[in-house]
Order: C-alpha cells, then sequence, then structure tokens
C-alpha cells in the first residue's frame, strides 16, 4: 500500500494533539508516523503525519482533520514538490575495528557520530526514509543497540506553502498555556 | 445601562450568554461541582431549568428539544457521574447531528488531575462523541467559549458540544462583556454554495437519467430545504426515498414520495435504487441500514452526492458527482437550469412493485383485508395501532419513537405530513431515548400534540423521567407497545438464531399502575376496537402527562427485511398465506425450520 504525508497548522491549544490521534483511532486510520513541533509563530504548532492505505483514505483523512475546529490548514503533501526528512539516532555496538568501518560508512552517508564511549558509539543521520533504511541496512551487521527515529517532517518547496489565513488566537489569556498538548 | 463595568461570577456569566442565545429552558441535575452555577440559575427566571431524574435523560430531553425546532438544547449535570450519565445522549446527539450544548461542572482547577472527588476527565471520554468540546481554564474566556460553543452547535452539520467548567471558575468573578463579535473560528467555514462546474456535472446527469431517484435524508430537515426538495422533484420529475432520519421532510401522501429505505424500508423503495441509473443523495450518508451490501448497492446507478460535511463524500459509496454545501443552497442553484424529460414507465414500475408489497407486507385495518395471514383477529398487531395512531392524529402529531420493533412499525405505519415530525434515534438507536426525547420535543412545541411510541424494553430505561413529565405537568402521550419481549432482539433469534429466545422475554411491571403511582391518567388496550375512542381520551387530555399500554401480539415480525450484509434487494417478506401452511405441515412432520429465504 501507498504511503501518503499530509501536514497540518494547529492551534496550539491543550488537548489538540490528543483531537488528531484520537481521530485516527476512532476512524481506524493507519498512521506510519506522527511529528508535532513548534513553528514560527508560537499560537500554532505543525503536524506532519504519514499514513498507509489508498488515495481515498488520505482524502477521508483530510477532510477529518479539516472537521477538527482547532485545524487551521491541512495538506496533502505527496503531489507536491516537497523536502521530506527523517532524523535517526543509531546506537551502534563497536570495537577497535568496528569503530573505523562505521566511521567510514558515516562520511560516505554523510552521518554524524555524536557520542564515543568504550564499546559504542551513537551516529546521527538526516534524511529521506530511504536513505535512512538503507544505513540501517549497513549498520545493522555490527549489532544495533538503540534507535530512535523523529518521524518524517516535511515541508512544501517554493512557493507551496501551508497558509495560515491570517490566523489570530481568538482568546488571547497572558496565562493560557500554548501548548498542543 | 450604566458604564459601570458589571463584574459577575462565571456562574452568572453562564446565564447571561445562554440567555443571548435564546435559551428559555435548560435540562439539567445538580450536584456538587456545579451548585454555583444552580445558584445563580434561580436568579434568572428566564432560564427555565427542569429537573429531570437521571442526566441521561437530560441530554436526550435536550435533544428532543433540538430536533423538534432546530434550535439548541440544552443539558446541565454535575461533575464525575453526572458528566458521565451524559455519555449515552451526547453519543445519540452526535450520531444523529442534533444540536445540543452540554455544561458540566468540574471540580477546581487546583484539583484537576489529583482524583479528586467526582473527578472525571469528561473532555477526555467524550472527545470522540461530540463535535468539539471545551474545559474552561479562566472565567475570563467564559462568555466567549459559551458563544464558541453555540455557534459550532448549530452551524454547519450540527452536533453536540460540551462545556466543562470547573468550580473555581463558576465563582470567580470578572468583568462580563459579551462578545459581540461574530465568531471567527479560523479551523471551522461551514460551506455555502456549490462551484460551478459541480453544479453543471449534475445538472447533466440528471437531464441524462431515465431511472433516478432521490434518497432524502435528515440533512433536507437541518437546511430547511423541504420547500426546494419538493420543488425539485416535482419539476424534474423524481421520485423520493426517505431514509429514516429524513421521514418527513416530504408529505408521505405526495404522489413522488416512496417511503423509507432501507433494511426495513419498503422492498419497492430498495428495488427502485438498485434498479436506478442516477441516485440524488441530498443531506444522507449511506449508512450501512440503508446500503445492505455495499459492493452490491445500486450498481446501474450513477450517483450525486449533496453533503454539507465533505468527509462523508465518498466514505461509504464513491459518488460520481460529490458536492459539499449547504442543501438549500445547492438546490436553489440547481433549480433555475434543471431540467429533464419525465419517464412516466419509470414511475410505474415502481408503483407495480409498490402495491405487490403493500398486497405482502402491510396490515392493515381489520375487517378491510380479511386475507391479511398470520394473526388471529383478537390480537393486537403494533402495526396496526400505528395506523390508527395516523390515521386519528391525521399524520399531523409529533411522534418521538424508541427502538426496536415499534420504532420500525412507526416508520412504515405513519405517514407524517410536516417537518419535523418524526424524532427518532437512527444512528446510536439509542433504547430510552423516546420518553425523555418525546418531554423535550413538547417543551419545545408546546402547540403540537406529541406522541412518544415506545416498546416496553427500552420504556423502562428511562421511564423514571415520568417523574419529570408530571413535574412540568408537559403534556406529552405515552403509547407503550408491549409485546413482552425484547421485540427487535427476538425477532433476530427468530431468523438467524434458531428461535433461541434467550434473555429477550421480559416479566413486566403492570404498567398502568406504574403510570397510577405517579398520577398519570392511564388506560390498557387489547382489543383493536378499544384503539380508536383510546386514543381519542388521550388526546383531549390536555394537561400532564397521559399513558395507553397497547398489549399486542408478541409474535409479531417486521417485514420485509433485509438481512445485516445481505443485499438491499434481498429482503425477506412476510410469508403468505401457502408458505405459512407449508410451514405448519412440515413442523408436523418434524422437519427443521427452513432459514428465512431471502427472496427479490
Ligand atoms: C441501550 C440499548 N441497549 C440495547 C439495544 C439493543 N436492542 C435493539 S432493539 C432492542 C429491543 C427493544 O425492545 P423493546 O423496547 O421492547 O421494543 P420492541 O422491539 O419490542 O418494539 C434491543 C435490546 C439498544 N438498541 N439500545
Amino acid at each position: 500500500m501507498a504511503k501518503h504525508t499530509l501536514c497540518a497548522l494547529v492551534e496550539n491549544r491543550p488537548g489538540v494533539l490528543m483531537r488528531v490521534v484520537n481521530l485516527f483511532r476512532r476512524r481506524n486510520f493507519n498512521i506510519d508516523s506522527l511529528t508535532v513541533g513548534r513553528t514560527h509563530r508560537d499560537d500554532y504548532s505543525r503536524i506532519t503525519m504519514v499514513m498507509e492505505g489508498s488515495r481515498e483514505q488520505a482524502e477521508l483523512v483530510e477532510k477529518n482533520l479539516y472537521k477538527l475546529v482547532n485545524v487551521i490548514e491541512v495538506e496533502y503533501m505527496s503531489g507536491l514538490p516537497t523536502v521530506e526528512r527523517d532524523l535517526a539516532l543509531i546506537k551502534v555496538q563497536v570495537d577497535a575495528a568496528a569503530r573505523r568501518d562505521i566511521t567510514q560508512l558515516c562520511d560516505i552517508f554523510r552521518a554524524r557520530i555524536v557520542d564515543v564511549s568504550a564499546d559504542s558509539m551513537i551516529v546521527e543521520t538526516t534524511g529521506e526514509e530511504a536513505k535512512i533504511e538503507s544505513f540501517c541496512e549497513l549498520l545493522r551487521p555490527f549489532g544495533i543497540v538503540e534507535m530512535v527515529r523523529t518521524g518524517i517532517v516535511a515541508m512544501g518547496r517554493g512557493d507551496h506553502n501551508l497558509r495560515d489565513h491570517g490566523y489570530q488566537p481568538q482568546v488571547a489569556l497572558a496565562g493560557a498555556r500554548k501548548s498542543v498538548l | 445601562m450604566s458604564d459601570q463595568p458589571r463584574i459577575l461570577t462565571g456562574a452568572e456569566i453562564l446565564c447571561e450568554c445562554l440567555l443571548r442565545e435564546q435559551v428559555d429552558v435548560v435540562f439539567g441535575y445538580p450536584g456538587g461541582a456545579i451548585l454555583p452555577t444552580y445558584d445563580a440559575l434561580c436568579h434568572y427566571p428566564d432560564l427555565h431549568h427542569v429537573l429531570t431524574r437521571h442526566e441521561q435523560g437530560a441530554t436526550h430531553m435536550a435533544d428532543g428539544y433540538a430536533r423538534a425546532t432546530g434550535r439548541v438544547g440544552v443539558a446541565i449535570a454535575t461533575s464525575g457521574p453526572g458528566a458521565t450519565n451524559m455519555i449515552t445522549g451526547l453519543a445519540t446527539a452526535m450520531l444523529d447531528s442534533s444540536p445540543v450544548v452540554a455544561i458540566t461542572g468540574q471540580v477546581g482547577t487546583a484539583l484537576i488531575g489529583t482524583d479528586a472527588f467526582q473527578e472525571t476527565d469528561v473532555t477526555g471520554i467524550s472527545l470522540p462523541i461530540t463535535k468539539h468540546n471545551y474545559l474552561v481554564g479562566h472565567v475570563e474566556e467564559l462568555a466567549h467559549v459559551v458563544k464558541e460553543a453555540f455557534h459550532i452547535a448549530r452551524t454547519g452539520r450540527p452536533g453536540p458540544v460540551l462545556i466543562d467548567v470547573p468550580k473555581d471558575v463558576q465563582v470567580a468573578r470578572c468583568e462580563f462583556v459579551y462578545p459581540e463579535e461574530p465568531i471567527r473560528l479560523p479551523g471551522y467555514h461551514p460551506p455555502e454554495s456549490a462551484p460551478q462546474e459541480q453544479i453543471d456535472a449534475a445538472l447533466e446527469l440528471i437531464a441524462a437519467s431515465e431511472r433516478p431517484v432521490i434518497l432524502a435524508g435528515q440533512g433536507v430537515l437541518m437546511a430547511g430545504a423541504h420547500q426546494e426538495l419538493r420543488e425539485f422533484a416535482e419539476r424534474a420529475h423524481v421520485p423520493i426515498a426517505l431514509t429514516l432520519l429524513g421521514k418527513s421532510c416530504m408529505p408521505e401522501d405526495h404522489p413522488l414520495v416512496l417511503g423509507m429505505m432501507g433494511m426495513h424500508g419498503g422492498a419497492h423503495v430498495n428495488k427502485a435504487i438498485q434498479e436506478a441509473d442516477l441516485l440524488l443523495a441530498f443531506g444522507m450518508r449511506f449508512d450501512d441500514r440503508v446500503t445492505g451490501k455495499l459492493d452490491t448497492y445500486a450498481r446501474k446507478a450513477k450517483k450525486i452526492h449533496v453533503d454539507i460535511d465533505a468527509s462523508e463524500i465518498n466514505k461509504n459509496v464513491r459518488v460520481d458527482v460529490g458536492i459539499v454545501g449547504d442543501l438549500g443552497t445547492v438546490l436553489r442553484q440547481l433549480l433555475p437550469r434543471l431540467e429533464r424529460t419525465p419517464t412516466p414507465q419509470w414511475i410505474d414500475r415502481i408503483r407495480e412493485w409498490s402495491d405487490d408489497g403493500r398486497r405482502r407486507e402491510f396490515v392493515r385495518p381489520a375487517g378491510e383485508d380479511p386475507d391479511m395471514p398470520g394473526f388471529d383477529p383478537e390480537k393486537l398487531i403494533a402495526g396496526q395501532v400505528i395506523f390508527d395512531l395516523c390515521r386519528h392524529t391525521d399524520g399531523e402529531a409529533v411522534t418521538v419513537t424508541d427502538v426496536g420493533q415499534h420504532q420500525m412499525w412507526e416508520a412504515q405505519y405513519y405517514h407524517h405530513r410536516r417537518p419535523r415530525t418524526l424524532i427518532t434515534s437512527g444512528g446510536l438507536g439509542t433504547m430510552g431515548f423516546g420518553l425523555p426525547a418525546a418531554i423535550g420535543a413538547k417543551m419545545a412545541a408546546p402547540d403540537e400534540e406529541v406522541w412518544a411510541v415506545v416498546g416496553d424494553g427500552g420504556f423502562q430505561m428511562t421511564m423514571m423521567e415520568l417523574a419529570t413529565a408530571v413535574q412540568e405537568r408537559v403534556n406529552v402521550k405515552i403509547a407503550i407497545i408491549n409485546n413482552g419481549f425484547l421485540g427487535m432482539v427476538r425477532q433476530w433469534q427468530e431468523f438467524f438464531y434458531d428461535e433461541r429466545y434467550y434473555a429477550t422475554p421480559m416479566i413486566n411491571p403492570d404498567f398502568c399502575k406504574i403510570a397510577e403511582a405517579y398520577g398519570i391518567p392511564t388506560r390498557r388496550v387489547t382489543r383493536r376496537d378499544e384503539i380508536a375512542d383510546t386514543l381519542a381520551w388521550a388526546s383531549a387530555i390536555d394537561e400532564g402527562p397521559v399513558l395507553v399500554e397497547f398489549v399486542v401480539a408478541k409474535e409479531d415480525i417486521v417485514y420485509p427485511m433485509v438481512p445485516a450484509g445481505a443485499a438491499l434487494d434481498e429482503m425477506i417478506r412476510r410469508p403468505t398465506r401457502d408458505d405459512l401452511e407449508r410451514r405448519k405441515s412440515e413442523k408436523e412432520r418434524g422437519a427443521p425450520k427452513p432459514a428465512p429465504a431471502p427472496n427479490a
């Protein structure tokens, strides 16, 4: 089944992420990854989600996201020219020989070594999913101890922007928590 | 008005805001966390509070109030158990898109998250069964939240909205400034009109169609588009099939109205849908109860779907033209250029099927139909009761049903003539809905004659609301269709579980004595010739509730029926006299009962 990437701008209000996540559960959508983080404005956040399914299902997800009152804008990214990035931290078991080999691999993949200890090292790599996956495959024989990935974040190239339609929060309360969680 | 700032408590602000929303009645039940609001309510005599006997009843009453008029119904409860008791009512309102605002008390802000006494995460619990919900964090937000909540509940595709108000927010004071500016929500834009190319595409399909059918759903009522629908159907000569919730959007004696579609719809209606070359779905959502098995559904038909909710388009059935918009507006866009050459032979064909169905399925008043098979003329048949109720009230009453066989008989035998005169829990199928929703409906529309038509099972789920009707002197007429069984479940057991009637027979109380205990006038009907007089007697009572128990045949079945998962035209039909004879002799020979053969 095909993968689809969608991006959404959501209001920074407590519980908004829960609404988004609940939607997937409730409508039985298959979500591959979901990332949420801050944007250049502190009153909205941006969510990138990758789902598996048919194009029609992706369309339904999009329409259902629009039904959430706190969702400002949704964009189906898979049809657009985009930059998609995933970041992985991979902890690998090493001895002296392996350390050398891995360092070489890191050069080729433009990965960074971010921590080294006596018998392990952590490498960081960023890129498209496929690149990370093939990098992992090469590391696997050395023995991967742990791995964590952020999930994909995506942005349209050029003038393919997620519009916020001049969004202004309705009730600006000094004391209110500005968070989607 | 003085220029002095008005410093009010949260509770008072809540009441002020309700008044601005033109709320006149609230249905509720007090408790600790909502007490500050109750204490304020007593200073607002224009907000009439109806004390229910259960918070579920309060939500159903608010729902019934909303459905009878299209205005927002309001229910109030305390935190914890009060709030959780509302859940069934909210889910019911959600699935049937009913505009309800539920207000719950919550423990004080400082206690949230500590498992304090009667604390429950009601915004979490109700999240998937509300259109939106709020936990109010500060008294300064309150006025705005209430205004937003009403706006969201009543606009677009309506639905329930819950506002959870912590006790300290109800008590805290701030300057009350009513937000006069219209609500503008960044992510909420109910659609209005449709793009011209969609209108053009629809008109083209309509003009080319030879066997079109309109599928009219509750959206017609919610959009107030019944006039437009009628004009559309008459001008384009398109017959109309109704969903359960769409019933009453057109007078059912109109020559173009076919009747109800779906699981217990008319066989001719379902057949027309299966044979159609164009379906015009107006404000309905292709629920599984109306489509039957999806991949066999209306395979010969192109489909045009108009709905205000974009996520309904292509959800269950793929359509050729999907139009997102307000139905009234869209119909007005279509009407000026609507053209179609009438195809009377199509209407004639449906009429033939319909005559056959009427002969086979429908119970007629005794005497008029001596051939009606299967029934002892001494016994009371529920279909006759409803038929007579319809005749007695000229199809003009507001009927509110519960859920089960009686609900389907209501739909089959009561032919409504005016919009919003059938109120029933369609999507969730909530037993216990009938009585409280009828109370709410009567309070919303006091000039209407309101009949609650309920089963003996469902009635017992919320019959404590009789006390509410008495206390408020609500003139609601209650017809209990007592078959001593959970009838609809019994029917499934008969058809699909080899007649193992497990957990469906009921030993019931004496319903008339129950009514008497509440001081409610009551009568029991056991014979057909008593129906008319009793209905007249009940109608004449003009204050407070009245209860009539109809003791009907236990064995009755709702025919026709599309078994779950079957194609729409594979219906189980009422057995003919021959079928019954054959079955009887087979039984005597000890042959196993054959599975009900679906036949078209
Ligand atoms: C709250 C709830 N519980 C269970 C059901 C399942 N159910 C559907 S119809 C029915 C039987 C209803 O019996 P009754 O109220 O006597 O009405 P009848 O079918 O006999 O007319 C049941 C149990 C339901 N719809 N709602």
